[in-house]
C-alpha cells in the first residue's frame, strides 16, 4: 500500500530523469540522510561511531570504487587495498608539503593520484582480461606497497615507515571528535555515492556496462575500448584514493603500508560479491555486512560462552569465525549471486504489489 | 617447487575451468595432517596413507558442496568461490591441529653437496635433486595419464568443452571428482616438500601466491607451461633481486615475478603455452 | 533492513556481556592478540602466559588487595583495524575502563598512540612498538617497557664486541641486517647506522618482503658479501627460513643473532637441525624451573582451568613472555592502589602514575619468584623504557641455553636518539613537553 507509484505522473523530461523516480525512495533516502547526518552523531555512541560506523562508510566508499570498476566495467581488480594505499600517502604528504591547500582539495589531488595510477595498471586491461587480468592487478598491488615502503619521500623518511595523519582542519574548524569525524566521512561519502548513481546512468555508465557485457560487441557499436576502459580504472582507482585518505584521516590516525595487504583488497571484493555486484546500494550492504560479521559473531560466542558457563578456547573461536566467513560467501555465490542489493530489490518488487500480491 | 604448486593450479583448471585460489591452503591443510598424524605417534608410511585418504575425500567434498551447484557460473564467481574456500580451511586446519608449526624431517638432506660446491660453485642439496626427482615424476605420470588413459582423455574433453562431453556420454560428475581428488594428492606431495624445507606453518598458504605469476606466464592450461613458467619465474626473480636489488633498495621479490609475468602477457595475452585466445561476439 | 537488524542484536548482544560484568572489586584488562593467521604462535602463547598470570593472582592472593582481575579476549588478527575496533570496543569496559593495553603488534600500537593518550589508557608495548616513545615527556600514556628495539641493538653489537675481545676490535668487521619488510623490522636500521658510524664496521641492510619465506636471493648476497655477522629481525615464518636457507647457503649458524621475536621455541623447531648453535636475545628466559611459573602450575593448571591446551608449552619463551606482561600489569596495578587507595578499582589515567612508578628490583623480583627471569625494572616521568637489558640464548637443538648474563644497552647512544625523534614528533604534532620535574 505504501509502496505503490501508482499517481505518480512525470510531466516533464527533468522529472522523468530523476536519480530517485519514485516519490517514496524520494523520501526513504532523505529520511535514512537524515538520520545519518542528525540523528546517528546525536545518539552513537563513541564506540559505534569510531569502530563501527565510520570504516563502514569507508569501506563503502571503496566497495563503490571497486563496484564502479568490477561491477559496472566488468574489470576484476585485486589491487583495490593499492590504490587506497596511493591516497591515504599522497593525501599526507599534499597536507604535509602544502598545507596551504586545506584537507579537502588534498583528498581529492590524492584522488587523482590514485587514478593516476590506477590508469597506468588498467593499461594491460586493453590486452588481457579475465583471471589475467585479474593477476596484472595483483602486481599493481604488491608493486605499489614496495614502491611505498622504499621511496623514503612518501613517508617523509620515517624509519619505520608509518605516517602519522596531521590534524583535519577546514576552514579553521578542527575535526577531532569523533562526531565531526563521522560527519566529515558521511558527508563526503554521501556526496559521491550520489555522483556515482548519477555517472552510471549516464552515457559512460552505459559505455561501461556495455564493456561489461561483452567488450567487442561494444567496440563493434562504436564505443572506445581504451577511452572507457581506463576511465573506468581512473574513476575507481579515485573512489578507492578518497576512501584510503578518510582511512588514514579520519579513521586509524596513523597508517603504515602493511594496512593496505592483499588481504583487504579480498575483503573489499567480498563486499561488493555479497552486497551485489553492479550495485550502488550492494556496496553499502556489502560492507556493512563484511564489517559488522566478525563483531557480531566473537560477541555472540562469548555471549554463548556466558549463557552456557562453558569455557570454550578462543583459538577455536577465533578458527570458526574464519570457518564461517568463508563458508558464507560460499553460501552466498551459490544461493544468491546478486547479493544482498538483489533481496533489496525482490522485498522493493513485493512491496509494490502488497497487500494485493495478484 | 614453483611447479609442484602451480601443477595443482594447471590440473584444476585444465578440467573445470576452475582457477582454484585454495590450493595453498590445501597444500597447508595435507602438511599440517600429516605432520600432526606423524607427531602423535602414527607409522610414516600409514600416516601418508590417511593423509591421502582424507585429502582425496575432501577435494571430492569441495567438488560436490562448493563447486557443483555454482556449475555454469561464470568463471570469476567460481575463482571467488575458491577464496571463500581458503578461508574455510584454514580455520578447519588450525581448529584440527592447532596453529603451533611445526618440524618436518623426511630424512633427507638439505645441505649443499660438498663435492659439487667445490667443484663447480654450485649450491645444490640432495634435497633439490630429490624435490626436481619428485616433480619429475608426477609431472611425467600426469603427462601420460593424460595422454593416454581413458579418463585422462575424458578430462581433456570435459576441459575443451563440458556440454559436448557430457552428449557424448562421459560421466561429468565423475570426472570433476577424479580430478578434485588429484589436486588434493598433488597437494599433499608439495605439502611435504614445502613443509620439509621451510616447517609446516600457516605461511604455506602463500604460495598459492607464489605460484600465480607462474600461471600466467606458462598459460593456465598447460602442464608444460607450468614447468617451464615455474623455472623462468624462480631463476629471474633470484637474479633481480641480487643484482637490481641493492640498486633500488632490495626487496623486489615480492613484485619483480608479477611484473616480469605482466610485460609478458602484454606481448602474448594467453601465456606461453596456453591456448589461443579467439574473440566472438 | 538488514543491517539495522543486525545492528540491533549487536546492541543487545553488546549491552548482554557487558551486565555479565558489572560487579565492584574488579580490574579489567583487554586480552586483545590473535590466534589465527601466521603469527598466531606467538600471540597464543603470549595470550596464554598473561591470562594463566592473572588466574594465578586472582586464585592464590585474591587479586590485588582483594580487586580481582577480568578480561576479555578479542581477535585482533595482528590487524590495525581489527586491533582498533577491538580498542574501541574494550576501553569502556566495567567498571573501570581498560586499565591498560597490551596492543601486541607495532602496527597497531602505532594506530592507538592518540588513541589511547586521548582516552588516558596506557598503551605498553613490552618489547615492541614506537621506540621513541620511550620519551614520557612527549608520549605520556605509552610505555615501551623493557626494552625497546634501539636498545636491544646496541646490546647486542656490544655482545658482538665481546665474541671480537673489545668493542675497537669491530672496526672492518660486516655485519648484515636482514630484515623483515615492515615497521617492525626498518625500526632499527637508523641505529646500526649511527653505530657503524662510530665503531667502523660496515653495514648492509638486506629486506626479506612479507612474509619471508622466500630467502635464497638474500642468502646469496650474503654468500658474496661474507659478514661477521647476521642480525635477524624476522618474525613468524621468516625465521625457520632463514635458517635453513643459511644451512643451505653454508653460513654458520652460530654468527647469527637474532631479535626476540626470532627467538622463541617456534621459530626454530621448524628449522629442525638447522637452527642449531642460533643464538637469540631475549629479555625473558625460557624454562618452567621458576617459582613464578611452579606457582601458575601449581594454582592454575593442577585445577585445570590452565589457558593452553596444550600444557607443554607453559615454560616456552612466547608462554613466559606473556608471563612478563602479567607481572607488569599487576605490579603497576599495585604500585596505583598505594596511591589512589587499596582495594579499590584503578583508571587508565591512576595505572599510569603506577606505570611511571614502578620500581621492581631485585628483591622485589625475588618476592614475585621471577629472579632470572625478567630483569629488574624501574621506570620514571622520563624513562617509559626501564630495563634495557637482554640476555644472549643459543639453540642446542632441543631447547635454549642462556649463554650471557644480562647485557645492558647503550643508553649514551640510545637516549639522544629517542629524545630527538621524540621532539620531531612533538613539532609535527604540536604537543608541549610534561614538565617531569612537576609530576608528583
Amino acid at each position: 500500500m505504501l509502496y505503490r507509484e501508482a499517481g505518480q505522473f512525470k510531466s516533464t523530461y527533468a522529472e522523468d530523469q530523476q536519480i530517485f523516480p519514485i516519490r517514496q525512495d524520494r523520501v526513504a533516502v532523505a529520511l535514512l540522510l537524515a538520520v545519518a547526518f542528525v540523528a546517528v552523531p546525536l545518539f552513537a555512541n563513541q564506540y559505534w561511531l569510531s569502530a563501527i560506523l565510520i570504516p563502514f562508510l569507508i569501506f563503502s566508499l571503496a566497495a563503490l570504487g571497486l563496484n564502479i570498476l568490477t561491477g559496472y566495467a566488468g574489470q576484476l581488480s585485486l589491487g583495490t587495498a593499492a590504490f587506497m594505499a596511493v591516497g591515504a600517502f599522497m593525501a599526507y604528504n599534499f597536507v604535509l608539503r602544502m598545507p596551504w591547500l586545506g584537507v579537502i582539495p588534498s583528498f581529492i589531488l590524492a584522488g587523482l593520484c590514485a587514478a593516476g595510477v590506477g590508469i597506468v595498471f588498467g593499461l594491460p586491461s586493453l590486452r588481457i582480461k579475465g583471471f589475467y587480468l585479474a593477476v596484472a592487478t595483483l602486481a599493481c598491488q604488491f608493486f605499489v606497497l614496495w614502491a611505498i615502503q622504499r621511496w623514503g619521500w612518501i613517508t617523509n623518511n620515517s624509519p619505520s615507515g608509518v605516517i602519522a595523519a596531521q590534524k583535519v582542519e577546514i576552514l579553521g574548524y578542527v575535526f577531532d571528535t569523533p562526531q565531526r569525524k563521522y560527519l566529515l566521512t558521511l558527508s563526503i561519502v554521501a556526496v559521491l555515492a550520489l555522483l556515482a548513481k548519477n555517472l552510471m546512468r549516464s552515457e559512460t555508465g552505459r559505455a561501461f556496462m556495455a564493456v561489461r557485457d561483452m567488450d567487442v560487441a561494444a567496440s563493434v557499436i562504436g564505443i572506445p575500448m581504451m577511452k572507457t576502459k581506463l576511465l573506468a580504472f581512473a574513476i575507481s582507482s579515485f573512489y578507492c584514493g578518497v576512501a584510503g585518505a578518510l582511512y588514514a584521516y579520519t579513521y586509524l590516525g596513523t597508517v603504515e603500508p602493511e594496512a593496505f595487504t592483499l588481504d583487504l583488497s579480498f575483503r573489499i571484493l567480498f563486499m561488493i560479491i555479497i552486497g551485489g555486484v553492479g550495485s550502488i546500494l550492494g556496496s553499502f550492504l556489502g560492507a556493512g555486512f563484511i564489517i559488522l560479521l566478525p563483531i557480531f559473531l566473537s560477541i555472540l560466542f562469548g555471549a554463548l560462552s556466558h549463557a552456557t558457563g562453558m569455557q570454550i578456547p578462543h583459538s577455536v573461536i577465533s578458527n570458526l569465525e574464519l570457518i564461517i566467513f568463508g563458508g558464507l560467501i560460499i553460501f552466498f555465490l551459490i544461493v544468491e549471486p546478486h547479493g544482498l542489493a538483489r533481496q533489496w530489490q525482490i522485498a522493493k518488487e513485493k512491496l509494490r504489489l502488497w497487500p494485493f500480491p495478484h | 617447487m614453483y611447479s609442484l604448486v602451480a601443477l595443482g593450479f594447471v590440473l584444476i583448471y585444465k578440467a573445470s575451468g576452475v582457477f582454484n585460489f585454495a590450493q595453498g591452503a590445501m597444500v597447508f591443510f595435507a602438511a599440517l595432517t600429516f605432520v600432526s598424524l606423524v607427531e602423535r605417534g602414527v607409522n610414516f608410511w600409514l600416516a601418508l596413507l590417511i593423509t591421502l585418504a582424507v585429502m582425496v575425500v575432501l577435494g571430492m567434498a569441495i567438488e560436490k558442496v562448493v563447486l557443483r551447484p555454482l556449475v555454469n557460473q561464470p568463471p570469476i564467481t567460481l575463482f571467488m568461490a575458491t577464496i571463500g574456500l581458503t578461508f574455510v580451511l584454514e580455520g578447519l586446519s588450525q581448529l584440527a591441529w592447532g596453529s603451533q608449526p611445526h618440524g618436518l624431517d623426511l630424512g633427507i638432506k638439505d645441505v649443499p653437496m660438498e663435492w659439487l660446491a667445490q667443484s663447480t660453485g654450485m649450491f645444490i642439496s640432495q634435497f633439490d635433486l630429490f624435490a626436481s626427482g619428485i616433480a619429475a615424476v608426477l609431472v611425467a605420470s600426469l603427462a601420460l595419464f593424460f595422454q593416454y588413459t581413458r579418463i585422462g582423455r575424458a578430462l581433456r574433453a570435459v576441459a575443451d568443452d563440458h556440454q559436448a562431453a557430457q552428449a557424448v556420454g562421459i560421466p561429468l560428475k565423475n570426472i570433476w571428482a577424479i580430478v578434485w581428488a588429484v589436486a588434493g594428492f598433488v597437494a599433499l606431495v608439495a605439502g611435504l616438500m614445502w613443509g620439509a624445507r621451510n616447517g609446516v606453518q600457516y605461511a604455506l598458504t602463500f604460495i598459492a601466491l607464489k605460484a600465480l605469476p607462474v600461471l600466467i606466464l606458462g598459460g593456465f592450461d598447460s602442464v608444460l607451461g607450468a614447468i617451464v613458467g615455474g623455472l623462468i619465474i624462480g631463476a629471474s626473480e633470484k637474479l633481480a633481486e641480487v643484482y637490481i636489488g641493492p640498486m633500488v633498495g632490495g626487496g623486489i621479490e615480492s613484485w619483480f615475478a608479477y611484473v616480469i609475468a605482466l610485460l609478458f602477457l602484454l606481448v602474448r595475452p594467453q601465456g606461453l603455452f596456453g591456448e589461443k585466445i579467439i574473440d566472438r561476439v | 533492513m538488514n543491517r539495522t537488524t543486525l545492528a540491533i542484536t549487536l546492541a543487545a548482544a553488546v549491552g548482554f556481556s557487558g551486565g555479565a560484568f558489572a560487579q565492584a572489586k574488579e580490574q579489567f584488562v583487554p586480552a586483545n592478540f590473535y590466534w589465527v593467521g601466521p603469527y598466531a604462535p606467538g600471540g597464543s602463547g603470549i595470550a596464554g602466559g598473561m591470562i594463566d598470570y592473572f588466574k594465578m593472582i586472582n586464585a592464590r592472593d585474591g587479586g590485588v588487595n582483594g580487586v580481582k582481575f577480568t578480561w576479555e579476549k578479542c581477535e585482533t588478527e595482528y590487524n590495525n583495524a581489527r586491533g582498533v575496533e577491538c580498542y574501541e570496543r574494550s576501553k569502556k569496559h566495567p567498571p573501570t575502563g581498560a586499565t591498560l593495553i597490551h596492543p601486541l603488534s607495532t602496527g597497531i600500537t602505532y594506530s592507538l598512540i592518540e588513541k589511547g593518550t586521548a582516552d588516558k589508557i596506557p598503551i605498553v608495548s613490552v618489547g615492541y612498538g614506537r621506540t621513541d616513545a620511550a620519551d614520557g615527556r612527549v608520549f605520556p600514556y605509552i610505555f615501551p617497557m623493557i626494552t625497546t628495539y634501539w636498545s636491544q641493538n646496541t646490546a647486542k653489537i656490544k655482545f658482538m664486541g665481546m665474541k671480537a675481545g673489545g668493542m675497537d676490535k669491530l672496526k672492518g668487521k660486516k655485519i648484515v641486517n636482514l630484515y623483515h619488510d615492515s615497521a617492525y623490522g626498518k625500526e632499527t636500521i637508523p641505529v646500526l647506522d649511527a653505530q657503524a658510524k662510530i665503531y667502523g664496521f660496515q653495514v648492509t641492510h638486506l629486506a626479506v618482503p612479507h612474509p619471508g619465506n622466500e630467502q635464497q636471493a638474500q642468502w646469496l648476497q650474503i654468500r658474496q658479501i661474507r659478514p661477521d655477522w647476521v642480525i635477524l629481525r624476522g618474525w613468524g615464518v621468516m625465521n625457520p627460513t632463514a635458517l635453513k636457507s643459511a644451512q643451505r647457503a653454508g653460513y654458520p649458524r652460530e654468527q647469527i643473532i637474532g631479535v626476540w621475536w626470532s627467538g622463541a621455541e617456534e621459530d626454530v623447531i621448524p628449522a629442525g637441525d638447522a637452527a642449531k648453535g642460533y643464538i637469540a636475545a631475549g629479555f625473558n628466559v625460557s624454562g618452567s624451573n621458576y617459582a613464578v611459573v611452579k606457582d601458575i602450575e601449581k594454582h592454575v593448571y593442577a585445577k585445570g582451568n590452565g589457558e593452553m591446551n596444550d600444557k607443554s608449552r607453559v615454560g616456552s619463551i612466547y608462554y613466559n613472555r606473556g608471563v612478563v606482561f602479567g607481572i607488569v600489569t599487576v605490579e603497576a596495578v599495585r604500585k596505583a592502589q598505594e596511591r589512589y587507595g587499596k582495594g579499590k578499582s584503578m583508571t587508565g589515567e591512576q595505572v599510569r602514575w603506577g606505570l611511571e612508578n614502578l620500581d621492581l628490583n631485585e628483591g622485589y623480583l625475588k618476592k614475585l619468584g621471577a629472579t632470572g627471569f625478567m630483569q629488574p625494572l624501574k621506570l620514571s616521568c622520563m624513562d617509559h623504557e626501564g630495563g634495557g637489558q637482554v640476555k644472549f640464548q643459543q639453540w642446542d637443538g632441543t631447547k635454549w641455553n642462556v649463554i650471557t648474563d644480562w647485557i645492558a644497552s647503550d643508553q649514551s647512544l640510545v637516549r639522544p636518539m629517542i629524545e630527538a625523534s621524540a621532539a620531531q614528533y612533538a613539532k609535527e604534532k604540536g604537543i608541549t613537553l610534561r614538565d617531569c620535574s612537576k609530576e608528583k
